[in-house]
């Protein structure tokens, strides 16, 4: 086993175990907490991957924004310290029979599917995955652009924006 | 890297939607409810950039798709704490059990 492979097998499984805490954690704050390790897990397999611009994404808009943003909100619709309470046993049993039934159906289906190529990654093909080729393809208007989804998620962005305002602001008492 | 196979990157990804999914079952609490949606969506992006690197290494398209997709999920996770919090003011918790009305 080469040490990529050993680096891979690390972050697996420090992904899926600070997931498996961040589902069953029982107070809400730590479990956010495993939460951001799970996705800088995520992060750090992208940086394995090659895909250096997707990683930076995934820290700044994941780990600096959504995380921050979901403390801030724990911060203000609980008591941090408070246990949460605990899910029903009879829920908690089926749930995770389904969560593994959907696993074991889903391992098998994906050991039956064919994938195309003998599934070893072909290093000396890689593409230019520079953020300057990114940024050229992403705004190109030619073949193989994205312009017209970047524009769309641009619009979206701002349409949620502005429903955020609009759902969070505090109205006055004699308004309704 | 060469040594693990695409498989396994798979396998990985689907155990962390199926994990998503367990805390989606399990939690009453709507921001435990968007953490674990948030997971689902990574197990999702973890897909598109293998297939990307291992199955078409000389196009970007896994890159975009995944770009496309933690763009909308951070508009989702914003709309979502809106709505948390709105509804926090309101019914004065943030379990889905309270939330049993619409219109007040």
């Amino acid at each position: 086993m080469s040490a990529s492979a050993v680096v891979f097998y690390i972050l697996s499984v420090l992904i899926l175990a600070s997931a498996l805490l961040a589902v069953t954690s029982g107070k809400i704050f730590r479990s956010a907490i495993w939460l951001l390790f799970s996705l800088t897990g995520i992060a750090g397999l992208y940086f394995w991957l090659g895909m250096d611009f997707v990683a930076a994404v995934q820290i700044i808009v994941y780990v600096g924004g959504i995380v921050v943003l979901i403390i801030f909100s724990i911060f203000l619709t609980q008591q941090s310290g408070k246990d949460l309470p605990a899910p029903v046993r009879a829920r908690v049993l089926y749930s995770a029979l389904a969560a593994c039934l959907g696993f074991l159906l889903t391992c098998v289906l994906l050991r039956q599917f064919p994938f195309r190529q003998a599934l070893i990654p072909d290093y000396d093909f890689a593409p230019d995955m520079s953020v300057r080729n990114i940024g050229i393809q992403l705004l190109s208007t030619k073949e193989h652009g994205y312009v017209l989804p970047f524009e769309v998620i641009s619009l979206l962005l701002l349409a949620a924006m502005i429903g955020c305002i609009v759902l969070a602001i505090k109205t006055k008492p004699g308004d309704r | 890297m060469n040594h693990v196979p695409l498989i396994h990157i798979l396998i990985l990804s689907t155990a962390l939607f199926f994990i998503g999914m367990y805390g989606l079952l399990t939690r009453r609490n709507m921001i435990t409810m968007l953490m674990s949606v948030e997971l689902i969506l990574n197990s999702v992006n973890i897909n598109f950039v293998a297939f990307n690197v291992y199955l078409y290494p000389q196009k970007l398209t896994g890159i975009f798709f995944t770009l496309f997709i933690i763009a909308i999920a951070a508009a989702e996770a914003a709309v979502a704490i809106a709505i948390i919090i709105n509804l926090y003011r309101n019914f004065h918790s943030i379990d889905v059990e309270a939330a049993d009305e619409m219109k007040f």
